[in-house]
Formats: C-alpha cells, sequence, structure tokens
C-alpha cells in the first residue's frame, strides 16, 4: 500500500530524513519509535505534505501512485490521514461545517455524489460513538478552547469520518491521561481493518499496550536503525533510547 | 491656522460660493454661519495634519469633483424602490433620500409610532439640536455639510417606544460625469427605554465620481437601546467621508456595524461620548478592500462616567493594492472608573501590496478600569490552511473558509435576521465562497 525509498527530506536546507525505507500493507500497523528529534514528525508531515519540507531525495509510492506529487488536499483525498500532533484551532469555522465540506470535497473526487444535510448528520451520529466524543463540542468552532484530549479525540473522529486507507498517528499520545488515551486506541482499534493501515509515531510504548503494531521501527536521525515486532518496544521501554544509541555507536567504534 | 496649500483655500471658496445659504430666514443660519468660520480658519485637511496623515481626501475631492453643487433629483425612483432586493427583504420602515433630500412620498412610514421630520418642518428646540452633537469644529468635512446641507431628516423615537421592524434609511445617489457632492444630514433622537434598529445603505444608480459627504448626530437618552448597521458598497469611483457623533446617557446601548466593501477613498469618522454610568458602546467593522480602495476609519469612544464599558472590535482583510487605516482613541477620564473599554484591530494582508496601518490610542486619567487593546497584522494562517487542507479541502476553499470565519465574527454582530443575510452573502461572494 505505501512504500517508501530511500527518502530523504529537509527543513530550510538542514536535512532531517536521511534515506528512510519502508513497506507497509493492508491491514498492518507499524510503530515508529525514537527519541526527541529523531525525525518521527518529520516522516509524518512529509507523508502528508507540509510543503515547508523538501524531499531532496528518493521515493514514496502509495497505492501504486506517487505522491509526493499530489497537494495536501490530493493525498487525504487519495486516502491518506494524519492526526495531527497539535491540531489547530480554527475560530469561527464550525466543526460541522468544516467536516461536511471535507467529506463532500473527498467524495467528490472519488466520483461520489456528496452527502445531503440529513445524510451527513446521521454519518456523524454513528461516527461520534466511536470516539465518545460530545456533540456540544462539534457544535462549536474547531478545536477552538478544546482541552488537549478533545482535540485529539477530534483528530479520530475526523479520521472516523473521512474513512482513510493509511492513518497517520504523530504522536497522538502524548499529553493525553490514560482514560483519554483507552477512548483514543479503542476508536482507532474500531477503525482497523484489513484493507487500511495505520503508522502510529508515539514517544511512548504506553500506546502500544492498546493499539497493538504488527511491526516497531526505531528512527534515530532521521534512519530506521532498528525493526522488530512488539517486543522492540517493550526493551526500548525498559532500556530506554539510549540502548540504542550506545549500540550504533559501539557498532561504529 | 493658515490653509497649507492655495488648492485648498480655493475649495473652500468653492463651497462656499456656490451653496453657503445664510439668509435670515434660514432657521440654520447661526450654525452655518459658525461652520463657514470654522472652516476659513482650518482649511480642509492635507497629509501634514496628524487625524488625516494617510488620507488624502481633500486631494481627491479636489482632483475629481468639478461640480460643487448638488445633484438634481432622481426619476422614477418608486420603480427602483420597487425593484430593489436588499429594501423588500428587509421589510422595514424606508426612509428615501432623492440625492441627499428626503422624500416623504416614497418612504413607507405611514404606520410608524416614531415621527420622521425634514429640517424644514423642525420647531425651532428641535432645529437648534442639529449640530450640538456632532459639532462644526470636530472636523472640516463636518464644518463643510453643516454649511451645505440644504435640508435633512430628524427622527424621533419617543420614549418607551420598541420599533420592532428596522429603520432602513436609503440614499439613492445618481450624479453626472461632473463629479457632483452629495451631503446628507441625519440626526436621531432615542427617548428615554426606546429600542430601535437603524440599517443605513446607499445605492448608486451609476458610477460617476461622488463625493458623499454625510453627517449622522445620535441622542440616545437613558436605557435606550440602539442597534445601528451602515453598508458601504458603492462603487469604484465613490469619495466618502461619513461623520457619526453619538451623546449616550444612562443605562443605554448603542452598537455600531459599520461594513466598508469598496469605494475609491473613503473616511469614516464615529465618536461615541458616553456621558454616564453603566452605558454600553460598542463598535464593529468590517473592511474587505481590493484593487485601490482605501478605507480609513477613526473611532473615539470618551468615557466620562464610571461604571460603563465599551468594546470595539474593527477586522480588515485587504489584498491589491488597497490600504486600510485604523486609529481607536479611548478616553478614560479621571471620574470613569470602574470602566471596562476594550479594542481589537485584525487584519489579514493577501498581497505584498496592500497596506495597513493601525493606531491604537489610549488616555485613561482613572486608575481602576479595566482596559485592553490589541492589533494584528498578518497573512492567512498557514497552519490552519495547511489543517484543512489535510482533511480533503482544496486550497482556494480551505483560504475562502478561513477569510470568512475570520469575517464573520465582526458579521455576528449584526441581529437583524435578514440583512445579516444579505451581508453573509455578499461577503462570501467577496471571500471567493465555497460550499
Amino acid at each position: 500500500m505505501l512504500s517508501i525509498k530511500n527518502l530523504h527530506a529537509a527543513i530550510e536546507g538542514s536535512p532531517i530524513l536521511n534515506g528512510i525505507n519502508l513497506e507497509i500493507k493492508p491491514g498492518e500497523v507499524h510503530a515508529i519509535m525514537g527519541p526527541n528529534g529523531s525525525g518521527k514528525s518529520t516522516l509524518a508531515s512529509v507523508l502528508a505534505g507540509r510543503e515547508e519540507y523538501e524531499v531532496t531525495e528518493g521515493s514514496v509510492t502509495f497505492k501504486g501512485k506517487d505522491i509526493l506529487e499530489l497537494s495536501p488536499e490530493d493525498r487525504a483525498r487519495e486516502g491518506v490521514f494524519l492526526a495531527f500532533q497539535y491540531p489547530v484551532e480554527i475560530p469561527g469555522v464550525s466543526s460541522t461545517n468544516f467536516l461536511r465540506t471535507a467529506v463532500n470535497q473527498v467524495r467528490e473526487y472519488r466520483g461520489e455524489s456528496p452527502l445531503d444535510a440529513v445524510k451527513f448528520l446521521s454519518l456523524m451520529k454513528e461516527k461520534m460513538k466511536l470516539v465518545e466524543i460530545d456533540q456540544k463540542l462539534l457544535s462549536r468552532a474547531l478545536n477552538e478552547g478544546f482541552s488537549g484530549g478533545e482535540k485529539k479525540k477530534n483528530e479520530i473522529f475526523q479520521m472516523a469520518m473521512l474513512e482513510p486507507s493509511l492513518s497517520i498517528l504523530d504522536e497522538t499520545d502524548s499529553g493525553l491521561d490514560i482514560d483519554a488515551l483507552k477512548v483514543v486506541a479503542n476508536g482507532v482499534n474500531q477503525l482497523k481493518s484489513k484493507d487500511n493501515a495505520t503508522i502510529v509515531v508515539t514517544h511512548y510504548q504506553r500506546l502500544l499496550d492498546y493499539i497493538v503494531p504488527d511491526y516497531v521501527h526505531v528512527l534515530y536521525k532521521g534512519k530506521i536503525v532498528k525493526s522488530g515486532t512488539k517486543e522492540l518496544a517493550l526493551e526500548l521501554e525498559a532500556k530506554g533510547y539510549d540502548w540504542i544509541k550506545d549500540e550504533l555507536s559501539g557498532a561504529t567504534v | 491656522m493658515t490653509l497649507s496649500t492655495k488648492k485648498d483655500h480655493k475649495l473652500v471658496e468653492l463651497f462656499l460660493s456656490k451653496q453657503a445659504d445664510l439668509n435670515d430666514s434660514n432657521p440654520f443660519k447661526d450654525l452655518k454661519t459658525v461652520a463657514k468660520s470654522s472652516l476659513n480658519d482650518t482649511g480642509f485637511p492635507t497629509l501634514k495634519e496628524e487625524e488625516y496623515k494617510y488620507t488624502n481626501i481633500t486631494k481627491r475631492v479636489i482632483d475629481k469633483v468639478e461640480n460643487y453643487s448638488s445633484p438634481q433629483s432622481i426619476d422614477n425612483l418608486a420603480e427602483i424602490i420597487k425593484n430593489n432586493q436588499l429594501i423588500n427583504s428587509l421589510d422595514g420602515y424606508t426612509l428615501v433620500r432623492n440625492n441627499g433630500l428626503f422624500d416623504p412620498e416614497l418612504s413607507n412610514i405611514k404606520d410608524a409610532a416614531f415621527s420622521v421630520k425634514p429640517f424644514s418642518e423642525l420647531d425651532k428646540s428641535q432645529a437648534s439640536e442639529i449640530g450640538s452633537i456632532e459639532t462644526v469644529d470636530k472636523d472640516a468635512f463636518t464644518a463643510l455639510n453643516s454649511i451645505c446641507f440644504e435640508s435633512g431628516i430628524r427622527v424621533d423615537i419617543p420614549e418607551g417606544l420598541i420599533i420592532e421592524q428596522p429603520i432602513v434609511l436609503v440614499d439613492f445617489v445618481n450624479t453626472d460625469a461632473t463629479g457632483q457632492c452629495v451631503q446628507p444630514r441625519t440626526f436621531y433622537h432615542a427617548g428615554k427605554n426606546s429600542q430601535a434598529t437603524v440599517i443605513e445603505i446607499t445605492v448608486y444608480l451609476n458610477e460617476s465620481t461622488v463625493f458623499l459627504n454625510e453627517v449622522a448626530e445620535w441622542n440616545v437618552e437613558d436605557n435606550a437601546h440602539i442597534r445601528h448597521y451602515k453598508l458601504q458598497d458603492g462603487h469604484k469611483s465613490e469619495l466618502g467621508v461619513s461623520n457619526t457623533g453619538t451623546e449616550i446617557a444612562r443605562d443605554a446601548t448603542f452598537t455600531s456595524v459599520l461594513l466598508s466593501l469598496s469605494g475609491e477613498m473613503l473616511r469614516n469618522n464615529l465618536s461615541l461620548n458616553i456621558n454616564a454610568s453603566n452605558c454600553v458602546g460598542n463598535m464593529y467593522g468590517l473592511y474587505l478592500l481590493n484593487g485601490k480602495t482605501h478605507v480609513d476609519n477613526h473611532t473615539n469612544v470618551d468615557h466620562k462616567m464610571p461604571h460603563s464599558e465599551s468594546n470595539e472590535l474593527y477586522k480588515g482583510i485587504l489584498t491589491d493594492q488597497s490600504r486600510g487605516v485604523f486609529n481607536g482613541k479611548i478616553f478614560v477620564r479621571q471620574d470613569a472608573q470602574k470602566t471596562n473599554a476594550f479594542q481589537q484591530n485584525n487584519n489579514i494582508l493577501l498581497s505584498e501590496d496592500a497596506i495597513l496601518n493601525t493606531k491604537p490610542q489610549l488616555e485613561i486619567w482613572a486608575d481602576d478600569v479595566k482596559c485592553s487593546h490589541g492589533c494584528t497584522t498578518g497573512q492567512l494562517d498557514e497552519e490552519a490552511l495547511f489543517y484543512l487542507r489535510a482533511r480533503g479541502i482544496g486550497k482556494k476553499s480551505a483560504k475562502s473558509l478561513l477569510l470568512y470565519a475570520f469575517a464573520g465574527e465582526v458579521l455576528n454582530h449584526i441581529t437583524n435576521e435578514s440583512f445579516k443575510n444579505y451581508c453573509e452573502k455578499i461577503v462570501h461572494e467577496r471571500l471567493g465562497g465555497s460550499n
């Protein structure tokens, strides 16, 4: 589904990603872990099309298409979803109006007819249950005055509404208490199917108790330096990232 | 003070020679005499004057206006009114002015419980109040209007009257190619415990150069609640100066919402005198500027007594080579303890050539007050734009959604549904309307 080959990216001339290779198949959950500054969020941003990042080398194909050529909106319409680490507060834009615009533009791209107000609202009601999001929140401006947990729930709610085939959760767990974390993870798990894939970018192993990954990759200095199964995450939790750093520097001595 | 340029002096002379009617029979002879002497002293403002340093409306008038007398009245206005969708949708008491002069026949005020009179029908005491709020020394253009107005409208809302339907004052303007002047004058008196919404619009029947020099005065008595909406959506050859003065008595509320959507150069002076306690003065403005449109909003709120509040929010979206000016003065006098005064001016510049000058000016002599002010000028929020696009919303609609949300904060202060819908629609279209 997603194939990343030798991906290099830079921001304002300084390289952040230095040759990422990653293959993701439908139905899989991949966790990307790593210390601060290793390039985790950059990878998520490059996949979603954030324009500040310049891809200097390599390729990314999604369902056979070169997505690096596509605008952020077309990537979303193709089925890529980024759950933001810091969801943006947008005063004056109602959550409902925003989502309806998004859902219908995605449908239009896919050659489907737009949802009318009634159908849209019933879809919203159905998906709201998944993430236990309060209807009152959705009658407010997008993310405005939401707590950290509410914002993250809203991200998962939007994901549920847009039904992406590849979801990238960028540190969705950071700042959440355990109750909010469970709700978010539960939402993600319910949306999982054999046809869609998930990339979980996280700093902490904790989230992976609830969203169980098929593969765990460790990102360090812009490269995947270690890959394994969920046991790798537990090992990282026990030993810390210094273990990886030591192992890498040891290898070069 | 000497006049700064010869042309200035010429302009004064031209206006005075054509229009000053100082016959003894004119009930406004005193006002006009004082105005004339004031204008003779000050001349018209140039860029050297602090209050007009960005807005050389004097020069524009000199360059564009060739005919200083008023245009003739418009024929077939009845038909035009009948076909005006906005007026029909507002379904209010319509006050019609034909090139500056009140037309009672075409106005729709037959069942009104308030009174509307042309200046010629005022008694002595009513006439003496004209010019008492917006005094001639405040602004040269107020002085000019005071010299030149041929008539005017006085609206009296009696004590205790609550008017559900809006009062809609429509200025129909039709000038010839010589660049003419229209100088409407209005006086509103809102009696104790009265409540009303007044909507002011100007309808241009052509796009000839015109200089619209308006003065409006408001006497808002105890516990009266007034909402005043003004829509400036003329054409590219419109020069305009609008002076609005307001006296607010105890427990009264005055809310102004001003939308400036087009014109060549517009200058709006709005001043609220908060003379008592428990008053609320609200000033909201939205300016959407493109092409070479230049809009200058000067506001002034003067808190004289304790326990009152003022709220101000002006927002602008500027593109092309347009220019916006905002100057917001807040005075809190020594007696005005426990005043709450808030001011915000936020702007989005969409092009590199658009210019905005903003200046908050607070003078506070009382020591127990809450006052805040802030101004921002920036581009569209890139982070918000990316967020919307990452959800599949195209760049153009995402921009439009964000701009409309920005403008909406001002539009939300319009409580008359029909007028709000109309304004939302035109603002939406201007901002590249999505969905």
